[in-house]
């Protein structure tokens, strides 16, 4: 059931022009930030390592890029379908609503997973003249997908919100804009709760190679509570309080 | 009606706030039968078939589908309905097929047997022809037909349609009721509408709906006797006094119509019509027009929907209700 339902929500991804721009305007600015990270390499060999000095800073751009880039893909998941009332055929049919939840959020996953996939393979192609530090380059693919878990989430959580993709696109992006920049309350205060709320703090240590079962819980619980808040927000549709 | 009941709705309220939008209604749909369901627009229709579906949560009260209560066991429950919102819900994206596969899936159909349902639902929803084409490039008709469609591909024991005519052309309207029609032989349908003569050529049963509360239940067969109404409109070319029709055994109001019309209102069951008759030939009231009255569904429907109206002077409903039945 949860199968069936993402793969409906990805193929209506790929029905619209949008994600496949997406997808290609992600690769080509990526792609430009990697040959740069590869020219200075090549001009200034850095001591640590090809994996660190050029695979990383496509992750580190991915991660700003995406911050952009997944409003627009979660925004649709469930404010169009409120607006086109086509959300009586999930409520009506024999699903729970954690199997819509779920499924709609795997959907998306696997198309941001798609994402990751197509930026690996950049790194993978530097396999041609050399070899790779494989540890630092599956902690910075799994920080990412982890980070773009806790974004699938709340873009999803959003959307339930409204009618308008519109809306949930800025609210999502504004939430999560909001939560990056928790990182700057250092300045201000030194370590305080709001920079551990901080969504970016727990993907640097990803990036230097750490797997950090802390970070990891982070992400995980992140989008575990906006997941069941969306199916909090959808049972309260049928409650209509 | 001796069928298994398959729809049971058990004193089910609804509030929207402090609105009550349904007021403990009860009724019940056994295999077999087409139950009519009419009200005036803001009645409570759509509320109660989004109930029963699932769609939204009743304040009080239980809905059992096929034995399944809705809120205990709604897999079961929503498993033996297909329903047709007002709106269908369509993904204008998918093509015919893509989107009944789709539901098929839904519907938990198993695998091996998705293609035969697509097409048996297909067949019966005359979809062959646009299969391959994209429900978004497709006719209000077509589209509504999709909907149809998607409501029975999983041949649900309930079936549950919200104004399924709406914007088709007379020949798909015919088509659609006697799709209806012949859903009725297997399953339960519910059928909510505001066209009279809908009800009158596809359903067993009525019940019209008005203000959140039920105003009747009747099988068609009950509602003709009904409709029959106790009264007579004869036309004489010298009529006699009042009096004298009034006299009549059984008559008890001889009213005055329109170019010398008369119209006899009689108890039932002590028609005076031969008695009129043979008075005439007898007395020379030279008999021109002799005419059984007879209330149409739509007077009934009027005169439910509004009498409660009246009765009840705190609604200021009572015009537009009356215009929106028209």
């Amino acid at each position: 059931m949860i199968g069936t339902i993402a793969l409906r929500e990805l193929r209506s991804l790929f029905l619209s022009p949008l994600a496949w721009i997406i997808l290609g305007v992600i690769q080509a600015i990526l792609g430009f930030s990697f040959f740069s990270s590869v020219t200075q390499f090549l001009q200034h060999p850095d001591s640590r390592g090809v994996t660190a000095a050029v695979a990383v800073p496509v992750f580190g751009w991915a991660a700003v890029l995406l911050l952009f880039v997944s409003p627009l893909i979660t925004m649709r998941l469930v404010s169009e379908e409120r607006r086109n009332q086509t959300l009586a055929l999930l409520y009506s049919a024999p699903a729970s609503m954690v199997e819509i939840v779920l499924g709609k959020y795997l959907g998306v996953m696997a198309y941001l997973l798609l994402v990751v996939a197509m930026l690996v393979l950049m790194p993978l192609s530097l396999l041609f003249g050399g070899t790779l530090d494989w540890g630092l380059l599956l902690t910075s693919a799994l920080g990412l997908i982890l980070l773009l878990a806790s974004f699938a989430a709340i873009g999803l959580f959003m959307s339930t919100l409204t009618q308008s993709p519109t809306l949930a696109a800025v609210a999502s992006f504004g939430a999560l804009f909001l939560l990056w920049i928790f990182d700057a309350s250092v300045n201000l205060w030194g370590e305080n709760f709001l920079s551990y709320l901080s969504i970016i703090d727990h993907y640097l240590p990803f990036m230097q190679g750490l797997f950090n079962s802390e970070d990891t819980l982070y992400y995980l619980i992140f989008s575990a509570v906006f997941l069941i808040f969306s199916v909090r927000r959808l049972d309260a549709d049928r409650l209509g309080a | 009606m001796s069928g298994t009941v398959l729809v049971d709705v058990q004193g089910v309220s609804r509030f929207y706030g402090d609105h009550c939008a349904v007021n403990d209604i009860s009724f019940s749909v056994s295999k077999g039968q087409v139950l009519g369901f009419l009200g005036p627009n803001g009645a409570g229709k759509t509320t109660t078939m989004n109930m029963l579906t699932g769609n939204l949560s009743p304040s009080a009260g239980a809905i059992r589908i096929d034995g399944h209560d809705i809120l205990d066991q709604p897999r079961a429950a929503k498993a033996a309905i297909g329903y047709l919102p007002e709106q269908p819900p369509l993904y204008r994206e998918l093509t015919v097929d893509e989107f009944l596969d789709y539901c098929a899936a839904l519907n938990r159909i198993p695998r091996e047997q998705r293609r035969a349902a697509r097409e048996a639902a297909k067949d019966k929803c005359g979809l062959g022809d646009v299969a391959t084409r994209l429900i978004g490039n497709l006719s209000k008709g077509y589209q509504q037909r999709v909907g149809i469609a998607q409501a029975i591909i999983h041949m649900p024991p309930v079936v549950i349609l919200d104004e399924p005519t709406v914007g088709l052309d007379p020949i798909q309207i015919r088509e659609i009721r006697s799709l209806i029609r012949e859903l009725g032989r297997e399953h339960g349908v519910i059928l909510s509408t505001h066209i009279l003569p809908e009800v009158q050529s596809t359903c067993d049963r009525v019940q019209i709906i008005n203000d959140g509360r039920l105003v009747l239940t009747d099988s068609i067969g009950g509602l003709e006797q009904q409709m029959k109404s106790a009264s007579i409109t004869v036309g004489f070319a010298s009529p006699p006094a009042h009096e004298a029709l009034e006299s009549l055994p059984g008559v008890t109001a001889a009213e005055p119509q329109r170019e010398g019309r008369i119209r006899i209102l009689y108890e039932p069951n002590r028609d005076p019509t031969d008695e009129i008759v043979r008075l005439s030939v007898e007395q020379g009231w030279k008999l021109r027009e002799l005419r059984p009255g007879r209330m149409s569904l739509e007077d009934i429907f009027v005169r439910l929907t509004t009498d409660e109206v009246v009765s009840d002077p705190e609604e200021i409903q009572t015009t537009e209700t009356k215009e929106s039945t028209a």
